[in-house]
């Protein structure tokens, strides 16, 4: 079709398309659901959520608060982060903290040098959405990123108990989802399902939104435990091998300081970084999560306990 | 500058089906591998499991193997996801299973397809199974279908096979309602035709699997004629800054929406403009599909969600008494008279079946009107009454406005994809 002497196809970028999709999905679960929240880490997957959330329904208000589980061993980057994203978003943000899961008893803190608090997450996450009476739950998760992720639905249920049944999951068919939930189950929703890696770090550059600080290379502490580097923090002790080193190092995912890894880099700007992505040999877990190399199936097993 | 894809760059959703050992795994790993999407992780990870489960050779089905219980059962039971990207295009896989009892997964991962790869067995030429996944997408009106016909290497890499599965086929296929139909001689194994053209098959001069889903012409499969607009979501910021902001969001369905058209709103029939169209608080010129919008109009309407935006000269059907073909989703079957929740674009509706016209055999295309109930994975022809009117076009016309599901209200499953038929004569 010609209009003012230029050709238009009516092409839709890929990166578009995935907004569009996602930003159709949030609309649609705040149209279906009462009370939803958006958890958000301070992670890079749930930082362009807030954009998407932007996208879908400024300039109102999000019709959600953000969740935080605050595990008590974040980076101190990350929620220094938050605070202020969340101060100039001037959304409600709630936080529920492991520590307080584990000052009343509903958890047991592990203990050891390889003790973290990644699983008792699941808990401190399930009891918010029980107190705060939330019937679903936007998460910033990719079905690239994992196994047993690559099967889940975009709405995807979880029953009273918070957990998810992959055998029996809700067919989802074109864009119709269905956002119905009996009392005291509720959604996780997905947004996210169909980006990669990649698509996410190039949705960040194309919207320059910014990110906390140790997703670009930076100067660390840091020691090598399992063929991984980590972060010297207050809350591991190091084993009897194990020493403190200075590196040049990023994050490619933001999780617990306990059990994230950081990957060698140079990479101090966005586009250096979505060239090492691009690049990559290795899946961003397999590179720097420990919580999720346990087993084979160990992603899948806390899936269904209801971990994120 | 990245080696990433340029901002312009195209997605394409594609559905992968073959029948259990036509090597749709091996094709899926192939294309992730070839096109570097496999990461040694992933790799290592499948390498373990091929010892463990003494394979002779590292297994590269295993890299699209998902969850546990169906790892172990050693076959794809749900529809898998799987991204992989080229200079060309990003590409979204939905990888499903092929048996006959998994026709409701195969209905699901072709929902969503723009194309569709189905798998043959060089030596085992067309089977039921075969014209099955043919049909269904035709069903679900996949533009674009491709038959891999793999193993070619165990076929010596003879033509004559090739073309004799390809004769036989496109009979087949005058019979169904696809646009584009390819056929691509391959060994998933060896690689031949897959991403690199293959020395083996020097008398076949087309495109290889790859560059086929690269290229394939996929603009003009959205419905860019009929402007439908079902209004998602109402912005109405409760601040003294956007005191008079009204914005009705939504994806387009269809057609080019611009400012200054004239619109109508159904179901009240008021007609107005659009005043302003804004994407991430942005005004821009038109919008179309997919696009995820914020449409302003000219005059203080009454819209609401479920309502739709057309133009008035080319509007949607409205009505209550809906036909329509189905697939059945669940164990307990569908029967005449049955009751269920409805949803459509943005709008829940209830309805109840009216009558159970026939059920589509679908490996012979046989239609048997002597059925009172449609079971799991059954197609079938059916009416149904809603409690309020649906605003829809003929699936074949438009697959957005065109399809709607079925939820039981006891237990919120979803258990039917429905694909309307258009106006009742
Ligand atoms: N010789 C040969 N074997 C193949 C080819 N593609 C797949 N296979 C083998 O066929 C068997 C079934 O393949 P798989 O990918 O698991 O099939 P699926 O059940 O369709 O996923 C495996 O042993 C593969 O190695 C091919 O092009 N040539």
């Amino acid at each position: 079709m010609l209009r003012c002497g230029v050709v238009t196809t009516y092409r839709r970028s890929h990166l578009r398309t995935l907004e569009d999709e996602a930003v159709h999905v949030m609309r649609e679960l705040a149209a279906e659901r009462e009370r939803p929240c958006l958890l958000f880490s301070g992670g890079k997957d749930s930082i362009v959520l807030l954009r998407l959330a932007e996208r879908a329904f400024r300039p109102a208000r999000f019709p959600f608060p953000l969740l935080h589980v605050d595990t008590g061993h974040n980076f101190p980057e990350t929620l220094e982060y938050r605070d202020r994203r969340v101060a100039e978003l001037g959304e409600r943000l709630l936080v529920a903290s492991v520590q307080d899961s584990i000052d009343r008893g509903r958890v047991t803190e592990e203990t050891g040098p390889r003790a973290s608090r990644n699983r008792l997450q699941t808990t401190t996450l399930l009891d918010a959405i029980e107190e705060h009476q939330f019937d679903a739950a936007i998460g910033g998760a990719r079905r690239d990123e994992e196994r047993a992720r690559a099967k889940e639905r975009i709405f995807s249920h979880r029953d009273e108990f918070g957990q998810w049944d992959p055998k029996n999951q809700r067919p989802e068919l074109w864009a119709l989802y269905n956002g119905r939930v009996r009392r005291g189950e509720h959604l996780r929703v997905f947004p996210l399902s169909n980006w990669t890696e990649l698509d996410v770090w190039e949705y960040i550059r194309l919207e320059e939104i910014p990110l906390p600080s140790i997703y670009f290379a930076h100067e660390r502490d840091v020691f090598e435990r399992d063929g991984m580097l980590y972060a010297a923090n207050p809350f591991v002790k190091l084993l009897a091998n194990e020493k403190i080193k200075t590196e040049t190092v990023r994050f490619r995912t933001i999780g617990d300081m306990t059990c994230t890894g950081a990957v060698a880099s140079g990479a101090r700007t966005l586009d250096d970084v979505i060239a090492e992505v691009a690049a990559a040999r290795i899946t961003e877990r397999g590179a720097t999560r420990a919580d999720d190399r346990f087993t084979e199936a160990s992603m899948e097993d806390r899936k269904r306990e209801g971990y994120f | 500058m990245s080696a990433g894809l340029v901002e312009g760059s195209e997605l394409l959703r594609f559905s992968t089906a073959g029948s259990v050992d036509d090597g749709k795994s091996t094709l899926i790993g192939r294309l992730l591998y070839d096109t570097k999407t496999a990461f040694e992780d992933q790799l290592q990870h499948v390498e373990d499991v091929s010892r463990r489960r003494g394979d002779e050779r590292v297994n590269l089905a295993l890299l699209t193997d998902g969850l546990r219980a169906e790892r172990e059962q050693g076959i794809t039971i749900d529809v898998a996801y799987r991204y992989f990207a080229t200079k060309r295009r990003k590409f979204i896989i939905a990888d499903t299973p092929g048996h006959i009892q998994y026709t409701r997964n195969m209905v699901t991962g072709a929902s969503t397809a723009q194309l569709a790869i189905i798998l043959v067995d060089a030596r085992q030429g067309i089977l039921e199974q075969s014209r099955r996944h043919a049909y269904i997408s035709s069903l679900l009106r996949i533009p674009h279908l491709v038959f891999a016909v793999n193993k070619m290497d165990l076929v010596g890499w003879d033509e004559a096979v090739f073309r004799k599965i390809e004769d036989e086929f496109r009979d087949f296929a005058a019979r169904l309602d696809v646009q584009d139909i390819a056929f691509i001689p391959i060994s998933a194994l060896t690689g031949a035709n897959v991403v690199t053209r293959s020395a083996d098959m020097p008398w076949y001069h087309g495109p290889t699997l790859l560059y086929h889903l690269e290229t394939v012409h996929i603009t003009s499969d959205r419905n860019l004629i009929d402007v439908r607009f079902p209004v998602q979501w109402v912005i109405r910021p409760q601040s003294d800054d956007h005191h008079d902001y009204r914005g009705y969001a939504g994806q387009v369905a269809g057609g080019v929406l611009r400012a200054g058209d004239e619109v109508v709103v159904l179901p009240s029939g008021l007609t107005t403009k659009i005043a302003k169209l804004e994407e991430g608080g942005r005004a821009i010129d038109a919008a179309y599909p997919p696009m995820s919008v914020t449409v302003h109009l000219a005059d203080d309407v009454d819209v609401s969600r479920g309502d739709m935006l057309c133009r008035p000269n080319n509007q949607p059907t409205v009505g209550q008494d809906l036909d329509a073909m189905v697939c059945w989703m669940s164990d307990k079957p569908l029967a005449a008279r049955g009751r269920y929740a409805l949803k459509h674009t943005t709008r829940w509706t209830r309805a109840i079946i009216t009558e159970l016209v026939y059920r589509l055999d679908i490996n012979t295309g046989h239609r048997d009107e002597q059925v009172d109930k449609l079971e799991l994975n059954a197609l079938g022809r059916i009416r149904l009454r809603t409690t309020t009117p649906v605003i829809y076009d003929a699936y074949r016309r438009n697959r957005t406005t065109g399809s709607f599901i079925l939820v039981d209200e006891a237990t919120n499953a979803t258990v039917a994809a429905g694909m309307l038929l258009g106006e009742q004569p």
